[in-house]
């Protein structure tokens, strides 16, 4: 249970029946388990959408779990770029929620287009989190088959996927897979910044006038590298799909019910040919932009301490706590599934093999070229040229 | 495999050559954890810790706080079995095992597996992540076959990799290709000729069938020098093969000299550089005035009867000149030059006149043209000219020109739009006055009319401007004796 669909239950309503538009502070916002681990039984978005979710207590406990092993598996990767064994890593710490949320939102035929930094939208697509370290690692470039996983490749160019999902969904409306249940998805992951680049705006505009059934899912973490939202945007990143004829939404990006709730909700609209809409997922990346980067020189300390009190991880586990859903022992026993399986990936990340020279040549074309055939010969004859090659 | 690892510094960054030990966050003799930080290192770009890539007790602390250490060098050890026992034999520690290493290099002996051994013998040591082999130093692979006791000499790999046997097509490249008719003979077995979209066009201008020819191009494909020997021995075919080799060769020959190259220098660099600046920087419109010069060429005839004008040259660029000289006191804005932030607006005219001559295209200018008298205005032109065409205008004759006239008229041609100078905002292009037929007084007649063109800075002159200007400088020429009258 602790990827895929966990589906809407219509068990009994545990939670503290309250209903309110908007959260604490932010009457944009739509929220459904506060800071402090309270639960919002529903929320009436800015276009009069009530959201809400209901689940069991096992789906409760899955959500956690995902969380706190994304988190570890995560921190892994960032360890073993400080010991040399990554070049690079973009950590998510922080933005947890933004992605199991969403990432669980996504229904099996759904097609998510990531960032190179949707870590956990992977983890809940099912994948094997070592997919994307041969890339760090530099043993391979990043290639997987795509449709293989229903999620595209990492793509290091900003917002260059929102451009390549919009062309994919297009092709959805195509081929007639929209109109009913079954109906597929397309949704792309972007960050702040990239709402500045040409590509985010063109895509909205395709997007919104071939009436595509995207989900934009911007991951609002409040710095582009080192640059601060107020040199993005002068209103709500939200807002900007008014502009462009689509709806759009802010979500409590720290808060992974919400974030489930708000992506069902736009990818259900989506595969029933309502068109594209925006998800502004409201969240702070805790960490660095990337392992190259050093956020102390670009913000202070009280915005950090100010957003770690929004923890996604704390608050669920404190929603768990208080409604006696989880105990010390389930805590337990996921953190010790987390330190498992991150020593395995750090084991098998060590044992990544190195390629071979000549796979260079592997993927230039797909069916594989007269021109390039000849490279390989030569450049294989040349390995061999030197004393104790192995060819 | 050793007990006791040795953390090299990694490269934190992406192409970080070094860091600086800020602090120790563990001690010699300290049980650590995998992950636990042991030390803080501060970059070029960032202050981090660095957490323990294994579990287990440290050994040793190679380099103080505030050392800076190269990245690849060791900087801790850990005993990573400390329950094991003690040691057996000492191990290799920082500096220490750099000269081992270093011997081990010496050597050649060491067969173990280890990371360091690796590098020590000469093998290939993965160095995709983090840092390289830096323990020792760069130094090329031998070859194959090449005698160990003459290393300095550079080995005798051959420089061209014998032809790969995955090459594809079939046609041995021969240098001289021939123009067999005999069906496809073309690369890949029939399959469709390669030949870049220039070279197709070329081909059908030539009227030559690709798919004749063997291509000497990469993969077999057709080159644009193929088609060329190809169009010109097509007549010479009929001819025997063997004597076909010197007519293909002469025709080779002949495809190589029909392009001259000239290297771009002088007043032919000069011009290029300012047209294409100009042209690129300055919006320009050219609007074009065909004008009666009947009267105005009567009246210079006129002009040139008169005692005092006997001698001078008289042409009807004077009166060209002339008439743009009092279009300019009419719209004075015309003879300005945009500067960035604001409009120079001059109050005299250096008229630049464009003149053709053996150095190529040179615009010396008669200097506060306006302030001259008509006489003046024509010995000046007079002497412009003749000096441009021997060859001897100073700069200080070609620059600072305020507007210039291109007579095109002299070539023959009726009209152009001609690019400005820099920092002109207004050229006018004076045609060829010709024998034309004209509406005269309602009747179609012979008359000698002309064609002006006037581009202009479209930045400063708006159309009406430009129009009003040229129009004036129509009147004047239609009618010159009568816009003297009205204007001055």
């Amino acid at each position: 249970m602790a990827k895929g669909d966990p589906g809407v239950s219509t068990r009994g309503r545990r939670a503290v029946p309250r209903s309110r538009k908007g959260a604490t502070g932010d009457p944009e916002l739509v929220q459904l388990l506060t800071p402090e681990g309270e639960r919002i039984e529903s929320v009436t978005g800015p276009d009069g959408t009530e959201y809400r979710v209901d689940f069991t207590d096992e789906e409760y406990r899955g959500f956690y779990r995902d969380l706190v092993l994304v988190r570890k598996l995560d921190a892994e990767a960032t360890a073993l770029q400080r010991q040399g064994e990554l070049g690079l890593w973009a950590s998510l710490l922080g933005q947890e929620a933004a992605q199991v949320g969403s990432g669980r939102a996504l229904r099996t035929q759904d097609m998510a287009f990531p960032t190179y930094r949707e870590h956990g939208v992977l983890y809940c697509r099912g994948i094997d989190p070592i997919m994307p370290l041969g890339l760090f690692r530099g043993v391979d470039q990043g290639g997987w088959d795509p449709n293989e996983f229903k999620f595209n490749m990492y793509t290091i160019v900003i917002g260059a996927q929102t451009l390549h999902a919009t062309g994919y969904a297009m092709g959805v409306t195509m081929d007639g897979k929209t109109g009913t249940d079954e109906g597929e998805a397309v949704i792309a992951y972007f960050g702040d910044g990239a709402t500045s680049q040409g590509d985010v705006n063109e895509s909205f505009v395709w997007a919104s006038v071939f009436n595509a059934p995207m989900v934009f899912f911007c991951q609002n973490n409040q710095y582009a590298i080192s640059e601060p939202l107020e040199r993005q945007t002068r209103i709500p990143l939200y807002r900007r799909a008014a502009g462009f004829g689509f709806p759009g939404v802010r979500v409590d990006g720290n808060d992974v019910l919400a974030s489930y709730a708000v992506t069902r909700h736009a990818l259900d609209n989506a595969r029933h040919g309502q068109g594209p809409s925006l998800i502004e997922a409201y969240t702070y990346r805790m960490g660095a932009h990337t392992t190259s980067d050093d956020p102390t020189r670009y913000r202070i300390a009280s915005e950090v301490e100010a957003w770690q009190a929004k923890d996604p991880i704390a608050r669920m586990k404190a929603f768990l706590v208080k409604q006696k859903i989880a105990d010390d022992d389930f805590f337990a026993e996921v953190d010790e599934q987390a330190k498992r399986e991150s020593v395995h990936l750090r084991e098998r990340v060590l044992e990544m093999p190195n390629p071979e020279p000549s796979s260079m040549f592997d993927h230039v074309y797909p069916n594989g070229s007269p021109l390039v055939d000849q490279q390989r010969a030569q450049f294989t004859q040349y390995l061999e040229s030197f004393e104790g090659s192995a060819h | 495999m050793s007990r006791v690892k040795e953390f090299n510094l990694p490269d934190l960054g992406e192409g970080l050559t070094e860091g600086e030990i800020l602090s120790w966050l563990v001690k010699v003799g300290d049980t650590i954890e995998l992950n636990q930080p042991i030390v803080e290192v501060e970059t070029a770009k960032a202050a981090v810790e660095i957490p323990a890539k294994w579990a287990g007790r440290v050994q040793s602390i190679f380099h103080a706080e505030g050392t800076t250490v190269e990245v690849g060098t060791p900087i801790i050890a850990i005993d990573t079995d400390p329950t094991a026992g003690p040691l057996e034999t000492p191990e290799p520690t920082g500096d220490a095992a750099k000269a081992s290493s270093a011997a081990g290099e010496a050597a050649k002996g060491a067969a173990d597996s280890d990371q360091n051994d690796d590098a020590a013998s000469g093998k290939r040591t993965p160095v995709l992540v983090g840092y390289g082999p830096r323990t020792t130093a760069a130094k090329r692979r031998p070859r194959k076959g090449v005698a160990p006791a003459a290393p300095a000499q550079p080995a005798p790999v051959p420089v061209q990799p014998a032809p790969a046997p995955a090459q594809p097509a079939p046609a041995p490249v021969a240098s001289g290709p021939s123009t067999t008719g005999n069906g496809h003979s073309g690369p890949a077995g029939g399959a469709r000729v390669l030949a870049k979209p220039p070279v197709r066009k070329l081909a059908k201008d030539l009227g030559v069938d690709l798919s004749t020819l063997t291509g000497s191009g990469p993969l077999g494909s057709i080159s644009r020098e193929d088609v060329r020997q190809a169009a010109s021995a097509t007549p010479a075919t009929a001819q025997p093969p063997a004597a076909a080799g010197p007519v293909g060769s002469t025709a080779a020959n002949v495809g190589v000299h029909r392009e001259q190259r000239i290297p771009v220098k002088g007043v032919r660099k000069l011009t290029a550089e300012n047209m294409s600046r100009s042209a690129f920087t300055a919006p320009h419109v050219t609007e074009f005035l065909t004008v009666d010069m009947t009267r105005a060429m009567k009246a210079l005839d006129r002009l040139r009867q008169r005692r005092e004008w006997r001698d001078v040259r008289v042409s009807p660029l004077l009166l060209v000149a002339k008439a743009v000289l009092l279009a300019v006191r009419r719209h004075p804005m015309v003879n300005s030059t945009w500067a960035g932030e604001e409009i120079a607006v001059k109050d005299y005219v250096n008229l630049g006149i464009a003149a053709a001559t053996e150095r190529g295209l040179i615009v010396p200018n008669v200097k506060d043209a306006g302030r001259l008298t008509l006489r003046e205005l024509a010995d000046s032109l007079t002497d412009l000219v003749q000096t441009a065409k021997a060859g001897k205008t100073s700069p200080g004759d070609m620059s600072g020109g305020t507007l210039t006239i291109t007579n095109v008229g002299v070539f023959g041609v009726d009209t152009g739009t001609p690019i400005l100078p820099p920092g002109e905002s207004a050229i006018l292009a004076f045609g060829a006055v010709r024998k034309m037929p004209w509406v005269h007084k309602g009747k179609v007649r012979p008359r000698q009319v002309t064609t002006l063109g006037l581009s202009f800075d479209h930045r400063i002159i708006d159309g009406e401007l430009g129009s009003r200007f040229l129009r004036d400088i129509g009147d004047f020429l239609a009618d010159p004796e009568a816009a003297l009258l009205a204007w001055t």
